[in-house]
């Protein structure tokens, strides 16, 4: 049995508008999202902006509510579950978040920033927090020292650090990735990538890895999901979806990863214009506006999300 | 100088006067930019290559900023000209873009408006003439129905186009020299490939030099000839791009190098971890004694430790600094 | 210890942990105005403090013969109608004035904050009610309030300090609920949420915390405001009932002689434009100081 499995994930957003709040319609954010993560492994998920990728994130730990759909968490919906359940497995069902800056509470010493887990779901003294905080720090590459100092004493390489050691305070299963590296410099992504890799062989997670930028994805990931406007359009193994990818969105966005190598000529596939809005999304598939290979029955019906086999999955008529 | 030497930086020094004491954001730094070229400046956050950007076109306040040193334009060195000489040149001679298209672009005008705006200054034309070449210039970024575009506010253009508008603005006088600062690092992939894709094609039409400042490598792959490394506002390594990536000399690019992972890359080599450079950029309050970089450096040694390092050049056209080459 | 060790950052962005003190405290330093200000706070809380050493005796005891008397060296400030020391009138006067400043600042606090940490949190039905109740009270103006809740109440020290207090409760809860919706926005109260922590914890570890700036801020200026309409019901005769010496009801008395005795009137109302002063520059000088965007 897979460890999470998210079938038919739905979060659509009211648009409102006048004195009134008349109800202008509903952006659909997150439409129709299915994936499986097994046990060890690292899914990606990537995409552009506005695609839905963030939004699945708060939607799978209920941070939003979603409009409907199952997230199966060891067998268990975690949409149906009341508040005092929900809680309980929040334990074991973490996050990291992006931003350095604004995900550690400025008032918190870093050592009350990483019991807050502890203190919520154990009760453990106060003597054992003050050991498995520091356990946590060193585990992370800090030094347990510097639990007293603050966070905005840290460089945000080392704040990341510290909301991985949050993260992990209670031993969790599975661990969301919300683009973790996107606002660290380049050497120090590096360290954070390595990081995540080397905990993750040594305490057996598996993580939801988000982000946006395909190589970091695609270096840290099992299997890759590509978003597009709240749907996923293509999912595959790292390797095969590097190789083999399948959709036309998928191999534009690869084409226009730039590699630094300047000795390789990049054949760029430049797709026309910006992405639609999700107010008013394109009929049938939702990216037949600025699909090179679009035919007739692209504008009309939505494509089903079919298996080309070894788990290769595409969402195209054209495959 | 080469004759073909477009602009001349030569022992640039900007510091800043704090109430912790003085920061040198740029310490002593020299680069040529050629006619028709594109130059890469290459570095992590806290290098100095915006403040080196910002210097050039005289945008920092000074107070607190004191900038020492010489940039040559042509012959002329624009740190001697007076506030007037300098808007001259501003917008006209030298552009700019910024990373952040939204808060670069004035929220209250529209584009048509502050395209025109630079026009009229610039050129002397009257508004019907400098309204019509902004159109000209929407349609040059490809932003479709330039007409209707030039008459909306920024907020409502999406991020691509916004940075299309910068451009437009920034090519509407037909500068020599544009410096992009981090021009794709806030768009999307996809969106990021057709800005490079329009800033290579006009650059060509316009003969114009780029100076193109981000930590993007792949970007500089694709379009810079020469590049330069900074770190902790020195340039550590000049070289073309070619050498630069196959051959890094100095430790530093070497570890920037190994630390992005690019498409493939874990099949190829068939490891799952990045190659690390230790620690973090030291403090400019801080700075370690000798080369700046010897704490986080794996082939350090013992002199790295006590003396700055000289500049050497091991070939043409390449420069390191760096006591491994001395 | 795995490998993850050497990775371990070589150098904290480190600068001491109370560096952020010894900045804000820098800024004030320079700020000419927070200084007087702070220097004025200082000379009224050591004269509530230590009133009955500067003044000892009877402040209220009258002594007719001394009616009215210029100032003199015997009565630096002059006597008032009863022959009373104005001087120590207005020394024993600062503790009734600072009594009542910390009450009513007190009742503001402790009604305002927790209504404003919870009609920001939660919004929706509890926020309308509690919102409307406040717009229905900072409607009228902050004085008439106070006044029109002593009509109900009575006059008196204490009734003084609850009608005042309570027309500084809606400022104090409009405070709180705005920044309130804006730390809730923040990334940290959601990974709060997402490491299960009850709402109460929420808001008692992640948001209180992050709102005390400007708490502290409007909590300096209000013992300011509550002195000086502690004085406006004194004045008019409905709050500090004589002879307890209130500044605002020696003010009051003092008027029938504005002409042949101006001192009786004069010196109890520089001493309210003073202790007001100076809470106002010291708040406002607080405010700057604790600006982080605020540059040096």
């Amino acid at each position: 049995m897979a460890l999470l499995d998210v079938r038919n994930l739905r979060k659509q957003f009211p648009v409102r508008k006048g004195i009134l709040s008349r109800n202008l319609g509903f952006v659909r954010a997150v439409d129709g999202v299915g994936f499986t993560l097994n046990e060890g492994e690292t899914l990606g998920l990537v995409g552009e902006s506005g695609c839905g990728k963030t939004t699945v994130a708060r939607c799978l730990l209920r941070l939003i509510e979603p409009t409907g759909g199952e997230v199966l968490f060891e067998g268990e919906d975690l949409l149906k579950m009341d508040r005092e359940a929900l809680r309980k497995v929040r334990a074991q069902f973490q996050i990291i978040f992006q931003d350095p800056y604004s995900s550690l509470n400025p008032r918190m010493t870093v050592a009350e920033i990483i019991a807050e887990p502890l203190r919520n779901h154990t009760r453990t003294s106060r003597g054992e927090i003050r050991d498995r905080v520091s356990l946590l720090m060193e585990k992370v590459g800090l030094h347990p020292e510097q639990a007293r100092r603050y966070p905005h004493e840290f460089s945000g390489g080392q704040r990341q650090r510290i909301g991985i050691a949050r993260a992990l305070a209670l031993n969790p299963r599975v661990i969301i990735c919300d683009e973790p590296v996107s606002a660290l410099d380049v050497s120090i992504q590096a360290q954070v990538i390595n990081l995540l890799v080397q905990l993750q062989e040594e305490m057996g997670l598996s993580y939801l890895f988000i982000a946006h930028d395909l190589s970091v994805v695609e270096h840290i990931s099992n299997r890759v999901a590509v978003m597009y406007l709240g749907r996923i359009v293509e999912l595959a193994t790292d390797q095969e979806l590097y190789q083999n990818p399948q959709h036309p969105y998928t191999q534009a966005l690869l084409s226009a990863v730039p590699v630094p190598d300047p000795g390789v000529c990049q054949r760029r596939i430049l797709l026309q214009g910006d992405v639609p809005s999700p107010l008013n999304p394109p009929s049938g598939c939702a990216f037949h506006t600025r699909c090179p290979e679009c035919e007739r029955a692209c504008a009309n019906e939505e494509p089903i999300f079919r298996d080309l086999g070894n788990g290769h999955r595409v969402a195209c008529h054209l495959r | 100088m080469r004759q073909d030497s477009l602009l001349s930086i030569r022992d640039l020094r900007t510091q800043f006067h704090t109430y912790e004491g003085i920061v040198t954001a740029v310490d002593r730094v020299s680069l040529d930019v050629y006619r028709g070229e594109t130059l890469g400046v290459v570095g992590e956050s806290g290098c100095g290559k915006t403040v080196t950007a910002l210097s050039i076109l005289r945008l920092l306040p000074s107070p607190p900023a004191e900038i020492q040193g010489e940039i040559l334009f042509e012959g002329t060195n624009i740190l001697d000209l007076d506030p007037d000489e300098m808007r001259r040149i501003r917008g006209n001679a030298i552009s700019m873009i910024f990373q952040e298209p939204m808060t670069s672009l004035n929220p209250v005008l529209t584009i048509g408006e502050q395209i025109s705006e630079a026009i009229r200054i610039h050129q002397g034309v009257t508004r019907q003439e400098a309204w019509r070449r902004a159109v000209e210039m929407l349609q040059m970024v490809q932003i479709p129905s330039p007409n209707a575009r030039a008459h909306e506010y920024p907020h409502q253009l999406s991020g691509g186009m916004r940075q299309r508008a910068m451009i437009a603005m920034a090519l509407s006088c037909h500068p020599q020299l544009l410096l992009a600062d981090e021009p794709t690092t806030a768009l999307d992939v996809t969106i990021q490939a057709q800005i490079v894709d329009l800033m290579q094609r006009l650059k060509d039409e316009f003969e114009a030099s780029i100076v193109l400042i981000t930590h993007n490598l792949g970007v500089i792959a694709g379009m810079a000839k020469r590049v330069v490394v900074m770190y902790t506002g020195k340039v550590v390594e000049q070289a073309q791009v070619k050498d630069l990536f196959r051959e890094p000399l100095h430790p530093y690019t070497q570890g920037l190098l190994g630390s992005i992972p690019w498409m493939g890359r874990k099949l190829a080599t068939g490891r799952r971890l990045l190659q690390e450079i230790p620690g973090i950029v030291p403090s400019p309050l801080e700075m370690p004694d000798g080369c700046r970089f010897h704490p986080r450096c794996s082939r350090a040694m013992e002199i790295c430790g006590k003396e700055e390092p000289p500049l050497v050049q091991p070939d043409d056209g390449r420069k390191v600094l760096c006591w491994l080459w001395a | 210890m795995t490998e993850i060790n050497k990775n371990v950052a070589l150098r904290t962005q480190g600068r001491p942990a109370n560096h952020q003190l010894w900045r804000s405290w820098a800024k004030v330093r320079r700020n000419k105005a927070a200084l007087i200000g702070s220097i004025l706070i200082l000379i009224y809380f050591i004269t509530a403090l230590l009133a009955p050493v500067l003044f000892p005796g009877k402040p209220s005891a009258p002594n007719l013969i001394r009616s009215l008397e210029r100032p003199s060296l015997e009565h630096p400030l002059g006597t008032d109608e009863l022959g009373r020391s104005i001087l120590g009138r207005i020394i024993h006067g600062s503790r009734i004035s600072l009594l009542i400043a910390i009450g009513v600042v007190s009742v503001g606090l402790l009604v305002g904050v927790p209504l404003g940490l919870v009609s920001g949190y939660y919004g929706g039905k509890i926020d309308f009610g509690i919102q409307r109740v406040t717009d229905t009270m900072l409607a009228f103006p902050g004085f008439l309030l106070a006044l029109a809740l002593v009509a109900v109440l009575g006059v008196g020290l204490k009734n003084t300090v609850i009608s005042v207090g309570i027309s500084m409760v809606p400022i104090y809860i409009r405070l709180v609920r705005g920044c309130t919706l804006s730390v809730r926005e923040q990334v940290y109260v959601e990974a709060a949420r997402a490491l299960g922590t009850r709402d109460v914890m929420i808001l008692m570890r992640h948001i209180l915390p992050n709102v005390m700036v400007p708490i502290t801020v409007q909590t300096s200026l209000g013992m300011g405001t509550a002195i000086l309409f502690a004085a406006g019901l004194g004045f008019l005769g409905v709050g500090v009932q004589p002879p307890t010496p209130e500044w605002g009801a020696m003010l009051g008395s003092g008027r029938a002689y504005l002409f042949h005795a101006p001192h009786v009137a004069t010196f109890p109302g520089i001493a309210i434009f003073l202790a007001v002063l100076g809470f106002n520059l010291s708040g406002d000088g607080l405010r700057d100081a604790l600006d982080p965007r605020f540059k040096l």
